[in-house]
């Protein structure tokens, strides 16, 4: 199926502030998507629009394909251990093979870790795997690479380049660097109100 | 889909289970039921009397305790944001949270009414009553603990302030159920239920909505 996810001429407001306004996207299948931006400048915002989370102030989204969001809110129950969290999802998503994505993110030696133990990099992994259990078209990953090391960061691109050269979507809002391939560059200062 | 919901919510809400502190609306109500004697002195005629009523306001109050818990923790962390984008509407994440809620605190607080009811002299009659109002009432109390949990989850000392508003909404089950005990027949449990009936009907839908606009905030 072709994925497609669309948003023509949004604009976001936050309480009496105008984030952006006039911004249009549209990706097809093996897009990616780099959105850049100053703290506060509404990146995560445009997330959320765009996971259809948070209304747009003007303009409408089209997604066509299921959608999976990684913020930097985990979804995992803290007290218990990151296997039985995980599992959550594991069986609302009727996911068949959740240890692939495990032993991709190198987290089983943290099975058995409460949520509330991880590092930031560990619970970013953490929240990677379940991304990669759903197995949706559309990625849209908010700051993907806060807390990541250097090994975890090329082992994200990797999987986010994987996922485009199958027909994904991958939205990637980041402050830092990241090596995408070609991303189209989608640069919020452009447009502020 | 709803089973993987339920146990998820069970196991986060039962006693024992990871929220932790399933067990203290149990220990608040005993608490109660012990205390209440000491205070009103051994007229045990006085405390057969009023017993049923003081059992009714425990419990009431008791089921304000895991408020907090609710709907706050999952608002935060996300999971209702998660849940949303695999279809499953806030509306049936509030069904299922409403049927643990009950099924985590009232089970253990009707058993508990025996022995409360021992320690206050009721007689079996009165105990009868008592239990089989609360069994109509209970419900109708965690969906309107629910209601408020929801509507002030994304507060700053929304803990508090959840406590203060479940009180005068529960007041209608109290007065129907506890009422009973005064009057002859079930009709007081019988509008007891209704309530309970009524407030379970539209609890997830409040619950839902509140959840939606507190994401939109």
């Amino acid at each position: 199926m072709q994925a497609r996810l669309a948003a023509k001429d949004i604009a976001c407001r936050r309480g009496d502030r105008l984030l952006f306004r006039g911004l249009s996207i549209d990706c097809a299948s093996g897009d990616t998507v780099h959105v850049s931006g100053a703290n506060g400048i509404g990146k995560s915002s445009l997330l959320r629009i765009l996971a259809g989370l948070l209304r747009p102030f003007a303009g409408e989204v089209l997604q066509i394909g299921e959608v999976g969001f990684v913020d930097e809110r985990l979804a995992l129950d803290a007290n218990l251990p990151l296997g039985q969290a995980l599992s959550f999802w594991e069986r609302l998503d009727g996911c068949g093979e959740p240890g692939r994505a495990l032993a991709l993110l190198k987290l089983e030696p943290l099975m058995d870790v409460p949520v509330r133990y991880l590092s930031t990099g560990q619970r970013k992994r953490a929240a990677l795997a379940r991304l990669l259990n759903r197995n949706c078209p559309i990625w849209l990953l908010d700051e993907p690479l806060n807390g990541l090391d250097s090994e975890a960061q090329a082992v994200f691109e990797t999987l986010v380049a994987r996922h485009c050269e199958g027909g994904g979507i991958a939205v990637v809002a980041s402050h830092q660097p990241i090596a995408l391939g070609s991303p189209l560059v989608v640069d919020l200062a452009r447009f502020t109100a | 889909m709803i089973t993987t919901l339920l146990r998820r919510d069970l196991g986060l809400l039962l006693p024992g289970g990871r929220g932790g502190g399933g067990i203290l609306p149990l220990l608040f109500f005993m608490a109660v039921a012990m205390l209440y004697p000491f205070a009103v002195g051994p007229d045990a005629q006085l405390l057969a009397r009023t017993g049923g009523g003081i059992i009714w306001v425990a419990a009431l109050l008791a089921a304000i305790l895991p408020l907090e818990k609710l709907v706050t923790g999952d608002l935060e962390t996300g999971v209702f944001d998660q849940l949303h984008l695999r279809g499953v509407s806030e509306e049936l994440a509030m069904a299922s949270r409403l049927a643990a809620h009950w099924l985590s605190f009232a089970p253990l607080l009707l058993v508990a009414t025996l022995p409360a009811a021992a320690l206050l002299g009721l007689d079996s009659a009165t105990t009868r009553t008592v239990v089989l109002g609360l069994l109509a009432g209970t419900p109708g109390l965690a969906a309107v603990g629910l209601m408020v949990g929801a509507l002030t989850a994304s507060l700053r000392g929304g803990a508090a302030l959840a406590g203060l508003m479940v009180i005068p909404l529960a007041v209608p089950i109290l007065i129907f159920g506890a009422g009973a005990l005064s009057t002859a027949g079930n009709g007081g449990i019988a509008l007891s239920a209704a309530i309970s009936l009524c407030l379970c009907a539209i609890a997830p839908f409040v619950a839902g909505a509140a959840i939606r606009s507190a994401r939109e905030g």
